[in-house]
């Protein structure tokens, strides 16, 4: 088994490369606007970190975090992804980002997770435990949510961008495709393959149907 | 001819998720996956739409696309991807799909212009370009002439609407006319039953002292607009079909006779036309007209190769590779505002490089300086 796992659902753009056991290789660049850019040098570093023999042809698994997130950055990740998966001709696997966080945090207690939503709101969801989420993930305003999640831990940059709704917040702060990898990892491992969600992106919310003043025309400045 | 090179093109800078392959100059598969209904009701392009059908199509039409050439991507010589102008979310989906094939096949990486993909699709249909070619490309985002000494180095904008495209003008008069969206081809369609010269309609921009090779079609919407209105608030029926052939021939007329007017003045004798309004059919007879009156050869490529589509990438592409240009860096950005004078994005060469990763990140040092950029809401 050979897993190559990406995400970019989030601020964080981060790859790594799993190999059913532990992580080869994994890096992680914190930049919101450029995911498009750094995604495919950060996936070659990876590769050629994780040493001799282990090229992109013996990866044997594709894994993407969907979401939720905002939609932009989200879409490099996926695109890459299934882009991936068609060349090699290997499955692409998607887990929901917000479980990627939770397996990273190692909580055995009930918790939740939040990321940053922007436009003042946070993707969220709750977990019994590290491995076990309870619920679709949502997108609500914190200050909503205030007593939905009184007294539980919450991790990701969600809960630190919101200290008044999240009291108790937690590392990891950053998403890591490292964890997403090893939670993948032991689902397939486990035959679980049916807990994977399909490889499309988790927008929880519409579209604005917003026409830009010279539609069809785009605008520089 | 085997030896020539074997190029997958993905564009997706607006609507329509297009894949072509094509060996050289010969077009082996050309397949679109178009949103286009999604955006009708909004009556007009919803970039947040486009970039999640994108996504979803992408891959897809690049299967469908290999199967339709017959040919396995392990043969390719190359993968091209419209880099820029157009929406960043939707060019963006195009460019990390590209890369990722390119990187998953080892196949070097082209990121290309959208306009010089434009221009170039026609030696798909007519053979190699000469050279130079003067181009006159209208959409409903377009409205550029260019001359291109060498499609993939050298595009120099002649002049470019100061304003509206042309094609979002045809769209505004099939929405004031409640014709519906996209307007181009029916009101060609309409224009056809219609008299020509029934209105006189204003032609922008072509008094003898406004700038020779620019466009402007805003005003002539306008005057349309309020003639229909004022046909309306008399209570009277508005003949659609003179409204529409009359406002079809101000704006072919002002196209033609400027484009014309270019390749004799700078000594061109092939002019080609393509966007999607190059489809329109009182546009090619009238180039047609006079270009043979002038002594020009007129090139426009079929309508399914004027409209955006992945087979005019594949084709630049092509050319990047026979010319032996330098391929793209996996740092390669979507860029919105790529200039016209920028055919491909080359990469850095690799020395003296001491961090790359510092910076706005774009891999080309533009500095966005537009000459003909008029107006501010407009490309080029
Ligand atoms: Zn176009």
């Amino acid at each position: 088994m050979l897993l190559l796992a990406v995400d970019t659902a989030t601020p964080a753009v981060t790859v790594a490369l799993h190999d059913g056991s532990s992580v080869l290789a994994a890096e992680s660049q914190v930049d919101a606007r450029r995911h498009g850019e750094l995604l495919l040098p950060a996936v070659d570093r990876v590769l050629s970190e994780a040493g001799v023999g282990v090229g992109l042809g013996a990866v044997t698994d594709v894994v993407v975090g969907v979401g939720p997130g905002p939609y932009t950055g989200l879409r490099v990740g996926l695109a890459t992804a299934l882009a991936f998966g068609s060349a090699l001709g290997v499955p692409v696997h998607g887990l929901c980002t917000l479980d990627g966080l939770a397996y990273a945090s190692g909580l055995e207690e009930p918790f939740v997770v939040a990321t940053d939503a922007r436009r003042k709101e946070v993707y969220w969801a709750r977990y019994a435990d590290a491995r076990t989420r309870v619920g679709e993930p949502a997108v609500d305003r914190p200050a909503d949510l205030t007593e939905r999640v009184a007294g539980l831990p919450a991790v990701g940059a969600g809960a630190f961008l919101y200290p008044a709704a999240f009291r108790d917040a937690r590392a990891p702060e950053h998403q890591s495709a490292a964890a997403l990898a090893g939670l993948a990892a032991e689902l397939l491992a486990a035959g679980r393959t049916d807990e994977f969600l399909p490889p499309l992106p988790l927008y929880l919310r519409r579209p604005d149907a917003e026409v830009p003043k010279n539609y069809k025309v785009v605008t520089p400045k | 001819m085997a030896d020539e090179p074997l190029v997958l093109g993905i564009e997706t800078s607006c609507d329509e998720t297009g894949v072509g392959i094509v060996r050289g100059t010969t077009l082996l598969a050309d397949t679109v996956a178009s949103s286009v209904d999604e955006h009708a009701r909004f009556g007009g392009v919803v970039p947040e739409i486009a970039s999640r059908a994108h996504l979803e199509a992408m891959v897809p039409t690049i299967e469908r696309a290999l199967k339709e050439a017959g040919v396995s991507a392990r043969d390719l010589d190359g993968i091209a991807v419209t880099s820029g102008p157009g929406l960043a979310g939707a060019l963006l989906v195009g460019v990390s799909a590209a890369k990722a094939y390119a990187y998953a096949l080892g196949k070097p990486l082209y990121g290309v212009n959208h306009l010089a993909s434009h221009i170039c699709v026609d030696q798909l249909e007519h053979g190699p370009l000469p050279e130079p070619t003067m181009a006159l490309l209208v959409s409903g985002g377009h409205s550029s002439l260019l001359l291109a000494p060498d499609i993939t180095s050298d595009v120099r904008p002649m002049g470019a609407t100061i304003d509206d495209a042309a094609g979002e003008a045809f769209d505004k008069i099939a929405r004031v006319l409640h014709l519906g969206f996209p307007g181009g081809p029916v009101i060609d369609r309409l224009a056809k039953e219609g008299d020509p010269a029934a209105i006189a309609f204003p032609r922008g921009l072509t008094g003898p002292r406004d700038a020779p090779y620019d466009f402007s079609f805003s005003g002539l919407k306008t005057s349309v607009a309020r003639w229909i209105e004022a046909k309306r608030n008399a209570g009277e029926e508005v003949p659609v079909r003179d409204v529409a052939a009359s406002f079809q021939e101000a704006v072919v007329d002002v196209l033609t006779r400027k484009a014309v007017r270019a390749c004799k003045d700078q000594g061109v004798d092939h002019l080609m036309i393509g966007g999607g309004v190059a489809a329109n059919s009182r546009l090619r007879a009238l180039a047609a007209e006079r270009c043979e009156r002038a002594g020009i050869r007129l090139r426009v490529p079929r309508p399914g190769l004027c409209t955006d589509n992945g087979a005019m990438v594949a084709a630049l592409g092509a050319e990047m590779v026979a010319r032996n240009r330098p391929a793209s860096d996996w740092d390669l950005s979507a860029d919105s505002s790529l200039p016209v004078t920028e055919p491909h994005v080359p990469g850095r060469t690799h020395v003296n490089e001491p961090d790359r990763d510092h910076g706005h990140g774009h891999g080309h040092g533009h500095d966005h300086d537009h000459v003909h950029e008029l107006a501010k809401d407009n490309l080029y």
